[in-house]
């Protein structure tokens, strides 16, 4: 309960704080649109010469542009502001405010950033799938749906978790940020079902640079692909991540030596 | 001989750029790998996409197999890393700060020491990613018929789309003289480019009417031109086109970045000017 109302409080704040800056709703607005636009017109494209990429019909292609879009949405609307936000405090001690107040520090600094106009991604993805959903309409049934629901968790778990062990190594290196952005250029490879790709490619898109489970995973789910496997290797890697995560964070915290001692 | 003094002049000042700009990336080797990952990662994603609709249409889209693909796709690496430019974001940054006054003192135009800062970053860039292509090559098995004529031809068409690409988009990146929204310009010009200089999938799988657009614009003459020629998929007479609207373009280019460039110094003020 606690962390539902901390998480609203930030929340207003920077709505606050964003809603001075009028015009950049609708720069994001035209940007979004225009990413959309032409996620949906490359596909137009590629259906224009098939009827279906690597077994994925159209409305299922359509359902993993909407994952994408929402995914996305949510690592620019708190994960990526929030982590890039604790490198900056890391390498100038301004962390020590955030340790000195009463709460869970890790919850803090996930939190403590929302660029709100990330929404509108946010809501572009749920147009699109909630578009997919009604044109593929009764194959899903109730057990996908489950399935889904679980999936799209585990999978920002899994992302949110990566962004976390990447930021903490700040408490040890320096430049961190080009890692950040290895995930962020990475994650375009997501817009596609990683059954394309090759192995090795797969390989680093799972392991690696985990972006195969925050859409393609989800979009299986959704498309009634999903194999048990990929199903409990997801939940269990997010319990993992997280977990993993949490202990890197904790190690890094007692490195931290702070702006003044 | 005043002429030649300048040159000579230039010439030092591209030598000392090379050292300037070499010794800044050997610093900053991490952030190299990173964009080295980007630019060849998504012209590899559409290659695996093309590639998987060629084998599940019978194995040709458009005149395309998988390994034409491949082929097409490995070339657009390499045009793509001779052409391309950062300088919108670098400007923007530029005129935010007050940098530019600096450039501004000094007796040269400061198109000069960008062009050798791209050119030299890429000598260091460039075997790796011929590397790269080299090994995607393993994989992929990339084939085109090509002619000898064409790879001759492939050389000017690479130079002109270098030009034209840089003028152009040092042209729009004066943009950052007028507005501090550059990123929503920026944006607009990578999605001309996406689709109409062939990036999203070679132009003749387009319609008619769009590849006459494109034919217009400058975008295919800076990136897909040349693949195309060096793939030996245009005819002589095509290829001369080609060279032809590469050319018009470079011309007006020059004239465009002309006018531009003395009314945005114009409307430039920094602290302490």
């Amino acid at each position: 309960m606690n962390t539902l109302r901390l998480i609203y409080v930030f929340f207003r704040v920077s709505v606050l704080n964003e809603t001075a800056y009028r015009v950049n709703f609708f720069i994001q607005l035209f940007q979004s649109l225009l990413e959309l636009g032409t996620a949906l017109a490359g596909l137009a494209v590629i259906f224009s010469y098939t009827h279906a990429l690597g077994g994925w019909r159209p409305d299922e292609m359509l359902a993993l542009v909407g994952v994408y879009f929402l995914v996305g949405g949510i690592i620019s609307l708190v994960v990526q502001p929030g982590m890039s936000a604790l490198i900056d405090s890391v390498r100038d001690g301004t962390l020590d405010f955030t340790l000195t107040k009463p709460e869970d520090a890790q919850l803090l600094v996930s939190i403590q950033r929302v660029a709100i106009w990330s929404l509108l991604d946010l809501l572009m993805g749920l147009g699109v799938l909630g578009t997919a959903l009604v044109r593929l309409g009764q194959s899903i049934g109730a057990a996908e749906a489950a399935e889904f629901i679980g999936m799209l968790l585990a999978g920002a778990v899994i992302v949110y978790s990566f962004w976390l062990i990447l930021a903490s190594l700040s408490f040890w290196l320096v430049r961190v940020e080009n890692l950040l952005e290895i995930f962020q250029s990475m994650y375009q490879a997501g817009r596609w079902p990683v059954s394309l790709y090759p192995g090795w490619l797969r390989f680093a898109l799972t392991f690696i640079v985990p972006v195969a489970f925050a859409t393609s995973v989800p979009a299986e789910a959704l498309t009634g692909r999903l194999d048990i496997l990929t199903l409990l290797g997801a939940l269990g890697l997010a319990l993992l991540l997280f977990a993993v995560a949490r202990l890197v964070w904790r190690l890094g915290l007692r490195r931290y030596s702070g702006a003044s001692a | 001989m005043s002429l030649l003094l300048e040159l000579r002049g230039l010439l030092k000042l591209y030598a000392q750029q090379f050292k300037t700009t070499f010794a800044s990336m050997v610093q900053y080797r991490a952030s190299l790998l990173i964009w080295m990952i980007s630019q060849v990662l998504e012209p590899l994603v559409y290659l695996i996409v093309w590639s998987t609709v060629s084998n599940g249409s019978g194995g040709s889209v458009g005149g395309y197999t998988a390994r034409g693909f491949a082929a097409y796709y490995l070339a657009l690496m390499l045009v793509n890393q001779v052409t391309y430019t950062w300088i919108m974001w670098e400007y923007e940054y530029r005129v935010r700060q007050g940098l530019l006054s600096a450039a501004l003192l000094k007796p040269v135009h400061p198109i000069h020491s960008d062009i050798s800062d791209n050119l030299s970053s890429k000598l260091i860039t460039l075997p790796i990613l011929l590397v790269i292509v080299g090994i995607l090559s393993l994989i992929f098995h990339p084939a085109a018929a090509t002619a000898w004529w064409a790879v001759l031809a492939f050389l000017p068409a690479l130079a002109l789309a270098f030009l034209v690409r840089f003028l152009i988009e040092w042209t729009l990146a004066l943009a950052a003289f007028w507005t501090t929204r550059v990123n929503a310009i920026n944006q607009v010009y990578f999605i001309l480019m996406l689709f109409l200089a062939g990036q999203i999938a070679p132009l003749t799988l387009f319609p008619r009417w769009l590849q006459i657009v494109a034919d217009i614009l400058p975008f295919r003459w800076m990136l897909g031109f040349p693949v195309e020629l060096l793939l030996g998929r245009l005819t002589p007479v095509q290829a001369l086109e080609g060279l032809g609207a590469q050319a018009a373009w470079l011309i007006l280019s020059l004239v465009l970045i002309r006018s531009i460039w003395r009314a945005g110094v114009r409307v430039y003020s920094a602290v302490g000017a």
